[in-house]
């Protein structure tokens, strides 16, 4: 029997792949994949204690947070983009502009 | 039905805003001259029409109120006019004189620089006077009160390029503040002891309807008029608060005739006797009042004696004449101290024009001889009574009217005051001996003004002495004009005992009557003892422009003379008595010593100390945790997460 800790459990692994993913990558798509991670794995938790609880709250909240992804996803991309064309890389690690 | 009042004080307001604004590009001086002294015509045409309504009318006292000013709570202030017997008198003095006045600085500030300033600063007076004379209650009045110091200071600080000018008109403007703070809490003392009472109120009929609530001679009702009679010392130059008057002399002669002669500086005097009742319940103020007046009429009096500036000669006989007028206002005798009021206008005002035309003819002389001599000094003048024979007769007609000679208008008005001053219940022959002493160095010091100005040999420099001329009519015009109010303004207070009705006193009767009556103050005595008053003082008056006439001139060489036997005497009064010194001493210079200490001990130890501190220790910490922003995102990351974790182990575990 799958309970609902088995979800939290599934959730929290992703978050934490997520965390480590941004942390230890330096490609920029892969962190922005990470992000994604993150994002659906707090999406789970919503749905999971959403269905427990018996309170459709969390699973309107997790098209909000859907939402919110897709247009991220929009915007950062096309940030993405527009940093490879100057500098004809996406290594975050070239992204060291702004400092003292 | 006296609803066109407002028009009196709008039209020098419009005037001075047209000329403010526009009249830098007016090129006619006539233009803009002539407006000026248009508008306050059309004011003193009002002013007349709603007199002579009101001397037909039965009721004495008519409040307008244009509208509502604020309405806080139980307070409510109007801008309201107050037209009764005391105002109609006024706004007649201050648009009329101020009618000639306007006139007269057409010709005489002809080529100044800034003509149109002039007039606009003149016109704003005029507004600013007037809404004082008018207004029904005291925060109006006080709007005049500070308009007409603006304007004081504006105007003895016209010629900005001279140093001496514009010390003058800070002077000016510090003492009137000190006088200024006295009727603030006057008026605030007296709202919240009135309010406590259940009136809250700053109207002066509510407030004179109300008087009895407070306790006659009572601490409350003393304390209120001793903060006013500080706020009228401050405006009418008495005694501590009358050194700034002669220094006001740096600004054009005919704003020392306007301001500083004829109407602000008797707004003090206008001020009392707006608030009678008040003073009436207060003896011992009346008192302070009676005793400040004689001192000044009589210290300042004898500063004159000395001068040998032309203005300053009559500065200090203006403050010597606005301390008869406390002194009436001391003993009780309000409609004399108006009635002086109104007569020293035409006369002071007259003299100071009188001398300004005197000072525009050498100047012009010196002018034209390309000299440098000062145009203002009456040792370089004499004999000018040929040259300038209207300004000669209209200064001699004047000089015998301040003097108290029988006939012309100071007499009456002079002679009133010191009646009542030894006759009233609230008199003394001491205040009587000190007034007369002061008639008589009037007399002396006027008529040597008048001998040394006008008689005896030229002593201009020669290649001067034949360019002098007459000035022109602008400036005639108001000499005869106000020559003539000065022989004949006093026939309207002809008192009693000389065959008179005096109009004047029953006319002002609706405002004076209530006080003189309720605390029985009235001049008492046998007719004799007033003929015998009345000879007195004309006899010292006659005493002191003889003694003028012998040392001025059947024996020129005697005052040097004098100078040499009383040289000691003759230095503390040439000196001013060194009260400008004394209050250097006493009061500048500390205040300069606590600033500098302030400015360099504490302002820029601490103040700045602290400011450049705060700054310092922020560049520092600045300086030393800029490296955490290295530019890689992994370091912010790490931060975040970092963060995020301690947050979340603080609410789980904490």
């Amino acid at each position: 029997m799958i309970s609902v800790h088995h979800y939290l459990l599934l959730s929290a692994i992703l978050f934490c792949i997520g965390i480590f993913g941004v942390l230890t990558r330096k490609n920029a798509i892969v962190i922005f994949m990470c992000i994604e991670v993150m994002l659906n794995s707090v999406n789970l938790t919503f749905i999971a204690l959403s269905r427990h609880v018996g309170n459709m709250d969390g699973q309107i909240f997790v098209f909000f947070v859907m939402t919110v992804a897709a247009a991220e996803a929009a915007v950062g991309l096309a940030l993405i983009i527009a940093f490879f064309k100057n500098k004809e890389s996406v290594d975050v690690d070239d992204f060291n502009m702004l400092k003292w | 039905m006296y609803s066109n009042l407002w028009l009196i004080p709008f039209f020098p307001l419009l005037g001075s805003i047209i000329n403010g604004l526009v009249g830098k590009r007016i090129k006619s001086e006539k233009v803009i001259g002539g407006f000026a002294t248009l508008l306050v015509f059309f004011s003193f045409l009002v002013a007349c029409q709603n007199f002579f309504r009101l001397l037909g009318d039965n009721v004495k006292t008519h409040e307008i109120v244009i509208f509502s000013w604020m309405s806080v709570g139980k307070l409510q202030v109007d801008w309201g006019f107050l037209l009764d017997p005391l105002s109609a008198v006024m706004i007649l003095v201050v648009t009329g004189v101020g009618t000639l006045i306007h006139l007269y600085s057409i010709g005489y500030m002809h080529g100044e620089e800034g003509y149109y300033r002039f007039f606009s600063y003149m016109n704003l007076f005029a507004f600013a006077m007037l809404m004082l004379v008018l207004g029904s209650n005291a925060l109006v009045m006080f709007i005049g009160w500070e308009g007409v110091g603006l304007c004081s200071y504006l105007l003895i600080g016209y010629y900005i390029e001279k140093q001496s000018a514009g010390d003058a008109a800070k002077k000016a403007f510090v003492v009137n503040r000190i006088g200024d703070f006295g009727f603030l809490c006057g008026l605030f003392v007296l709202y919240w002891t009135l309010g406590s009472k259940g009136v809250w109120t700053f109207n002066f009929v509510e407030i004179a309807e109300n008087a009895h609530l407070l306790e006659t001679g009572g601490l409350v009702v003393t304390v209120v008029t001793l903060c006013f009679f500080l706020g009228a010392c401050g405006k009418s130059a008495q005694i501590p608060l009358f050194t700034w008057l002669p220094d006001a002399m740096e600004g054009p002669t005919p704003v020392s005739a306007l301001i500083h002669a004829a109407t602000m500086v008797t707004a003090g005097v206008y001020m009392i006797g707006r608030m009678n009742i008040l003073f009436a319940m207060a003896p011992s103020t009346m008192l302070t009042i009676a005793i400040v007046g004689a001192a000044t009429a009589f210290f300042a009096a004898t500063i004159g004696l000395a001068q040998n500036d032309i203005k300053r000669v009559l500065a200090y006989s203006t403050v010597s004449q606005l301390g008869y007028m406390f002194l009436a206002m001391g003993v009780g005798a309000f409609s004399a101290g108006i009635f002086h009021l109104m007569t020293h206008a035409f006369f002071k005002a007259c003299l100071f024009l009188g001398s300004g035309s005197v000072i525009h003819g050498l100047h012009h002389a010196y002018h034209h001889a390309h000299l440098h001599d000062d145009p203002q000094d009456m040792r370089n003048m004499g004999g000018l009574r040929k040259k300038m024979p209207i300004t000669f007769i209209t200064f001699l007609v004047s000089t015998i009217a301040i003097s108290g000679i029988p006939l012309f208008s100071g007499f009456f008005s002079k002679d009133e005051i010191l009646w009542w001053s030894f006759g009233s219940t609230r008199g003394h022959w001491l205040l009587w001996l000190l007034g007369a002493l002061a008639a008589a160095m009037t007399a002396f010091y006027m008529f040597r003004l008048v001998f040394m100005t006008f008689f005896g040999e030229q002593k201009t420099d020669a290649r001067a002495k034949d360019h002098i001329p007459e000035s022109p009519l602008t400036i005639t015009i108001p000499l005869m004009v106000l020559g003539l109010l000065a022989v004949i303004g006093g026939y309207i207070g002809v008192p009693a005992i000389l065959g008179g009705a005096n109009h004047f006193h029953h006319f002002l009767d609706p405002v004076f009557g209530k006080s003189l009556h309720l605390f029985h103050i009235e001049a008492h005595g046998t007719h004799a003892t007033e003929y015998t008053l009345m000879a007195v003082s004309v006899a010292v008056a006659v005493i002191g422009i003889f003694v003028a006439w012998v040392m001025y001139i059947k024996n020129p060489e005697l005052p040097a003379k004098f100078v040499t036997k009383f040289a000691g005497a003759h230095k503390i009064v040439f000196n001013k008595w060194y009260i400008d010194e004394l209050y250097d001493f006493l009061f500048v210079n500390p205040c300069k010593k606590i600033g500098t200490f302030f400015w360099r001990g504490f302002d820029v130890k601490v103040v700045d100390g602290i400011v450049n501190g705060v700054a310092w220790v922020t560049r520092g910490i600045g300086s030393g945790l800029k490296y955490t922003q290295s530019g890689y995102l992994h370091n912010y990351a790490v931060a975040m997460v970092v963060g995020v974790v301690m947050i979340v182990g603080f609410y789980v575990f904490g």
